[in-house]
């Protein structure tokens, strides 16, 4: 068995909590080795090299790494990571990305966002937006995986592994990157903030929604919101949480205003403490919150911050 | 240029999944089975792009049972121009995987030799999200997941693509393959006279040997189980007590 992890690294910018959290399930099989490939690898590799169970952390710099398109990290980086019998990501918008086009030239089925390692081949991970958990055993000859993070824990910085530079030779990509719209914000990231605050359709208005925030920054939340939310242009699309949106598992999760979809408790169930806020009794979101208000939000929500 | 649209059909999104009894997957007889919803976005811009005068022809392909020609049916009204029916399994229950799907799409696009293939991002089903990139690589074509905006252009396609920190925008050398994701544009419905008109529209149905692929199964389902369950809660009298629970919990 040799496992590698794919660190997930955003312009020279270490995804810290997603890229430990998928080292923890990795190493449920064995110590680990670390593709750090981006255009700027000394700050990332240093971190990375820290973490427990990281035996040998790769390093690759190159600008074409800067974003991780597809087509040029999976080509340029194949024959690292085909010697390799386990290969995990993060089950994030750059693992679901690179993972299974990687799958696609090794000829490999690709384990999606995995919610238990069990075994060398055998992997749970959840179906029909969580409504079924599928345990499966992998016959390929590569293991490809990827982790929902929300189901583990950071690793300890306790490590000292091996940093080398890796050969490459590298390839062009077919997709030219034009530009970054990201949100940047001073609150905890959404998936792994121990407490999040979410608006849903019941909030009304992108103006009305800084009442989610005024909540959320008095508790040191992130925010979240559903589909609905962001469809109708209260919250960026980074912001949502569900079965097409983020997973995320705190320890505190506020839901204000949101009914209770399937698919939006996919992305949410897993939270130790539901708190939902609802002005309609018969909200299936009372079926999983832990303790429930039956109010509007409007005078709810504003009164909660003034005394929290 | 000609668009390629895969569709699958799935249990339906308002329907709960059960599990069946001998744990082998979910129950899929006599329920309400539709259009993967992304599927239906990627056949949406498809017919915009076409109704834009950017494209001639757009193909619905369809993989599994039989009566996936329904879902087909839907596509021709929706305003596909024809449809291809790879019949690969007798058993609704037989999943077939993204891989095998990637090959047998791989195999239809090197005789149809379309420019673009709009798929969805993920079908509800298995949750995989991994079709259009293995698909990608198959043809070793340039591939643009999560795409919220698809703006067709001389050689390029430039794709916006949602990413956990926001948006990312990127130019694709055709022939592309593009995954779609929610907020891309919102399905029509098939209107009457087109459901009508769906009917005489041709539907090939080819087997995966016609085109020589061999169906496999990479991952074994060795059980299926209900996750576990939330209890519903306690409904609080007032404010005070929510504040309260949240204090409780916050930094616990
Ligand atoms: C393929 C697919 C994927 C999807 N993926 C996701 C996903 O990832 N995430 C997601 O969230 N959804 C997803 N959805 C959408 C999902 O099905 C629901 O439509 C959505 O979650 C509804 O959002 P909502 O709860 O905000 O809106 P609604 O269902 O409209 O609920 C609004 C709630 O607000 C309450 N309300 C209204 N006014 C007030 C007030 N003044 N005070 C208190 N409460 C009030 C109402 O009682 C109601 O319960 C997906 C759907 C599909 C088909």
């Amino acid at each position: 068995m040799k496992i590698l992890v794919l660190a997930e690294i955003n312009d020279g910018e270490l995804a810290e909590d997603q890229t430990s959290k998928t080292i923890s399930a990795a190493a449920k099989l064995g110590k680990v080795d670390v593709l750090c490939a981006s255009n700027q690898c000394t700050d990332a590799s240093a971190k990375l090299a820290k973490m427990e169970n990281v035996e040998n952390v790769l390093v690759l710099e190159d600008v074409l790494f800067a974003q991780s398109l597809a087509e040029s990290y999976s080509e340029t980086l194949i024959d690292t990571i085909s010697s390799y019998s386990h290969v995990f990501a993060p089950s994030s918008s750059f693992g679901k990305n690179v993972l299974p086009r990687i799958g696609g030239m090794l000829d490999v089925m690709v384990i999606s966002d995995v919610s238990k390692v069990i075994s060398e081949d055998t992997f749970e991970r959840p179906v029909y937006a969580g409504n079924a958990m599928q345990t499966v055993q992998s016959i390929d000859k590569v293991k490809l995986i990827s982790v929902r993070t929300s189901n583990y824990d950071t690793v300890p910085l306790t490590g000292a592994a091996n940093v080398k530079k890796i050969d490459f030779e590298s390839n062009n990509s077919l997709t030219t990157f034009i530009e970054n719209k990201m949100q940047t914000s001073d609150r905890p990231e959404l998936t792994s903030a121990k407490v999040v605050v979410s608006g849903g359709r019941g909030v009304g208005s992108k103006e009305n929604f800084e009442i989610i925030e005024g909540l959320a920054d008095k508790l040191g939340a992130a925010v979240g919101a559903s589909r609905a939310a962001v469809d109708s242009g209260f919250a960026p699309n980074d912001w949502q949480v569900g079965q097409t949106g983020k997973v995320v598992a705190p320890d505190l999760y506020v839901a204000v205003g949101i009914s209770g979809a399937i698919q939006h408790l996919a992305g949410m169930k897993d939270s130790k403490v539901i708190v939902a806020i609802n002005k309609d009794e018969e909200a299936p979101i009372f079926q999983v919150a832990d303790f429930g208000l039956v109010d509007d939000l409007f005078k709810a929500v504003p009164e909660i911050e003034k005394k929290v | 240029m000609k668009i390629l649209v895969p569709v699958k059909r799935v249990l339906d999104y308002n329907v709960k999944a059960r599990v069946k009894a001998d744990g082998s997957g979910i129950d899929l007889t006599n329920v309400k089975m539709s259009m993967n919803p992304f599927d239906e976005i990627a056949l949406e811009e498809a017919i915009r792009i076409k109704e834009k005068g950017n494209a001639e022809e757009i193909i619905a392909v369809s993989i599994g049972v039989q009566q996936n020609q329904e879902t087909l049916r839907t596509a021709l009204a929706m305003g596909a121009d024809r449809a291809i029916l790879v019949v690969a399994t007798d058993d609704v229950h037989n999943d077939i995987e993204p891989l095998t799907v990637a090959n047998i799409l791989a195999a239809i696009a090197l005789k149809e030799n379309p420019s673009l293939i709009l798929c969805g991002k993920q079908a509800i089903d298995n949750d995989f999200n991994a079709t259009a990139q293995m698909l990608s690589a198959k043809l070793k074509w340039s591939q643009a997941t999560f795409a919220s905006e698809i703006d067709i252009q001389k050689d390029i396609v430039r794709v916006t693509r949602e990413v956990d920190g926001g948006l990312q925008t990127i130019d694709a050398k055709i022939p592309a393959v593009v995954s779609v994701d929610l907020r891309l544009n919102e399905p029509r419905y098939a209107s009457l006279p087109n459901i009508m008109k769906a009917k005489r529209k041709p539907l090939e149905e080819i087997s995966p040997a016609d085109l020589g692929v061999e169906i496999t199964q990479r991952l074994k389902v060795i059980k299926t189980e209900e996750p576990g369950s939330r209890e519903a809660g306690l409904i609080l009298e007032n404010i005070d007590q929510l504040v309260e629970k949240i204090q409780e919990n916050v930094g616990g």
